[in-house]
């Protein structure tokens, strides 16, 4: 039976984790992803679950020592945050092209500098063409059941791809909030047993892994690379349907919030979806035609997905947490953007930077943004197509 | 049981013939020395750092390594497979290896990523105590990208980084203490060795390092015959001189003792090991004897320091 607490993020990420009990857990401490790895320790410490737990000198180190445990047929994972994925990005890529079915349970943080502890997607998103599967939380519940269907998403015939699963620093990390469980055993059996065709410690069966590879062989390696990733969308979607049979939640691709008849819709990652719920439902009362479209699956990215369900509307503000510095906009609007415009989607849209390195997003900036669509859109008032929200003002900097 | 060179010799090789190693390198020479101390029976799982050994190896869709391999990057051979040892004792304690499979875990890295990229990895791998050996084949250099200097290179060496010039001698500093470094981490085995002697010396120590339950580094003189140019056929003689003269000692740290493996009876001028190789050619031109003295000094300090270490 499924059980009612209250729970931080990190809290419930760890719970999942010891409800799944993987082999092998190499992690290095840092903020704010720690409380993962010593939540776990004490988990282990106390004979609640019997995973190897490798106190490792590098998250350079944690990622090598996942791949090899991986690779040696053990279900394996690390958890980490900014700096942390930013040092294991060598290995993430190493993770993704020897097609390791391992997960890392990462805790958004910015990217220095400054140096900064709190929350935007730059760690993540700068790892964005590493070959990982990634998918967001928009709260606690989101990270505890999106851990639970990684591993089956993974380890798929079809797919053998590494995931990240992905909360926000702080906001979803360290607040509690309320949360439903599952019991051990829904979990495990919707687990399963780690059965991999090839590995290392097969007595008998040597394999080789990681070879050097000449331009002869190396471009179908990356093409089936590609094809995976590609295959994963359907197997998350499929993953998404068995969960929700055990736990009455739904997930898929991305959840549209209210974007049935909206004429204006923000398209939004992570935590300040839901504050982008609450000033939706306000501005419904006040017969605003609002939508949130707030994506789960980054890696592989749900194009054709995202234009078709952004086709009715008149104007989208796409909500970037993270900077690219690339003088256009974040990485999340480049994308769609790019989508609409490979499926001739014929709508307007407005690129928006917030909540960088902890920033507060509000209610208010939410109304703002909307306010601006659809001034755009009935007035015709020009907008300025990549702007920052919530930036100080010259006389207050 | 006394070392029988003919009987060692004719065990099966765990590095098939067919790889793409140069004539003449002693790389390949130490990991078949290595592999040899395996016994029958017993499983291996083989890790390798970036580097010539990798890349002419496992060269896909060949590989010439009989055990399962795995070859991650380059300065990651201790943490990966610290992941693969603790992935054995998980799936042993979970019953999924049957309790006779057993496996033992050997990974190579050439000086360059184990002296300098690896260090932190390796140094992490020992402290922790994984059951494993890590081997270096220290051929002083980055050979695999072209001769650059490593922090195993020894003083005056000509190298792509460090060349020699009007204004140079070659390399400024001393060779890091690598074995003596990992000793000090104190893990139950280190040991220095090269390919002397029917590679008796080589072979027990593969078989304790290997043997000897928790971690343990071996670190092997292994030549380059691009990077000292040396006809290939010197090899071995090089090996015996480097002994010879001290410059490359053999001992070992058994659990916390050190012992000289080694005395030569007439230690041999410094001149004997630097003259076979174009490395230090530059050392032999006239007006370069200082030079010449600089390093016998050296090697001199660091034999006697060793002396000591083995209270002898």
């Amino acid at each position: 039976m499924p059980k009612k607490d209250r729970m931080s993020g990190n809290e419930a990420v760890a719970y999942a984790i010891r409800q799944v009990n993987p082999d092998v857990m190499p992690a290095f401490p840092i903020t704010p992803s720690t409380e993962i790895p010593q939540m776990v320790s004490t988990y282990i410490a106390n004979g609640q679950m019997d995973t190897e737990f490798i106190p490792v000198e590098s998250e350079h180190s944690s990622m090598s020592a996942t791949i090899g445990a991986q690779a040696a047929g053990a279900r394996s994972l690390t958890a980490t945050s900014s700096a942390g994925l930013a040092l294991m990005w060598e290995e993430l890529l190493l993770a993704a092209s020897n097609r390791m079915p391992c997960v890392l349970t990462l805790v958004n943080r910015t990217l220095s500098g400054p140096i900064n502890i709190n929350c935007d997607h730059s760690d993540s998103m700068g790892a964005r063409d590493t070959g990982w599967i990634q998918i967001y939380a928009e709260n606690n519940q989101e990270a505890y059941d999106n851990f639970i269907q990684a591993y089956p998403i993974a380890e798929n015939g079809k797919v053998h791809l590494p995931v990240m699963v992905c909360q926000d620093g702080f906001i979803t990390s360290h607040a509690v909030q309320n949360i439903e469980l599952l019991d051990d055993d829904t979990v495990r059996d919707f687990v399963g047993t780690y059965e991999p065709e090839e590995f290392l410690l097969n007595p008998g069966k040597p394999v080789s892994v990681g070879p050097y590879s000449i331009s002869a062989y190396a471009m179908e390696a990356k093409k089936n690379q590609e094809a995976a990733m590609e295959n994963s969308k359907e197997v998350i979607v499929n993953v998404g349907r068995s969960f929700e049979r055990i736990s009455g939640r739904k997930y898929g691709l991305f959840e549209e919030y209210r974007t049935e008849d909206a004429d204006y819709i923000m398209l939004i990652m992570g935590s300040a979806a839901g504050t982008a719920k609450q000033a939706c439902d306000d501005l419904r009362a006040k017969g605003v035609k609002a939508g949130i479209l707030k994506l789960r699956v980054f890696r592989p990215f749900p194009a054709e997905e995202i234009a078709g369900a952004l086709s009715k509307c008149k104007c989208v503000a796409i909500m970037d947490r993270c900077e690219s510095y690339n003088g256009n906009g974040g990485p999340l609007s480049m994308e769609v953007c790019a989508a609409l415009f490979k499926y001739k989607t014929d709508i307007e849209a407005i690129s928006y930077m917030y909540g960088l390195a902890g920033r507060d997003f509000t209610v208010d900036h939410v109304y703002r943004i909307f306010e601006e669509m659809e001034d755009h859109i009935n007035n015709g008032t020009d907008v300025e197509q990549y702007q920052y929200i919530g930036l100080r003002k010259q006389e207050q900097r | 049981m006394s070392y029988n060179l003919k009987e060692v010799m004719n065990k099966p090789e765990r590095l098939a013939a067919g790889h793409r190693m140069c004539a003449g390198c002693g790389a390949t020479i130490a990991v078949r020395g290595v592999l040899r101390a395996l016994h029958e029976g017993d499983h291996a799982v083989i890790g390798n750092a970036t580097g010539c050994l990798e890349v002419s190896s496992y060269m896909y869709p060949y590989t010439a390594w009989e055990d399962s391999y795995i070859h991650n990057a380059f300065e990651n051979a201790g943490a990966t497979l610290s992941g693969v040892e603790t992935a054995y004792r998980a799936l042993k304690k979970r019953g999924r290896l049957k309790e006779n499979d057993n496996f033992k875990f050997i990974t190579f890295g050439g000086d360059g990523g184990t002296y300098d990229i690896g260090f932190q990895s390796l140094s992490g791998a020992m402290e922790r105590g994984h059951d494993m050996v890590y081997v270096c084949y220290d051929n002083g250099a980055y050979m695999n990208t072209g001769i650059q200097r490593s922090s195993a290179t020894p003083m005056f060496a000509d190298t792509t980084t460090t060349p020699v010039g009007t204004q140079s001698n070659g390399k400024l500093q001393g060779r890091k203490d690598l074995a003596a470094i990992i000793a000090e981490h104190n893990i139950p085995y280190v040991a220095q060795t090269t390919l002397t002697r029917n590679f008796k010396d080589m072979y027990e120590k593969s078989e304790k390092a290997i043997y000897t339950p928790g971690a343990a580094f071996l670190n092997i003189m292994a030549p380059c015959p691009r990077g000292w140019r040396y006809e290939t056929s010197e090899i071995m003689k090089i090996c015996l001189l480097a002994v010879e003269t001290c410059y490359w000692p053999l001992f070992e740290v058994d659990h916390g003792k050190w012992i000289l493996n080694y005395e030569p009876k007439k230690k041999l001028p410094i001149e004997d090991f630097l003259r076979e190789q174009g490395r230090f050619k530059h050392l032999f031109k006239k007006g370069n004897e200082d030079l010449i003295v600089q390093f016998q000094n050296e090697v001199d300090r660091r034999w006697e320091n060793l002396k000591y270490r083995c209270e002898m």
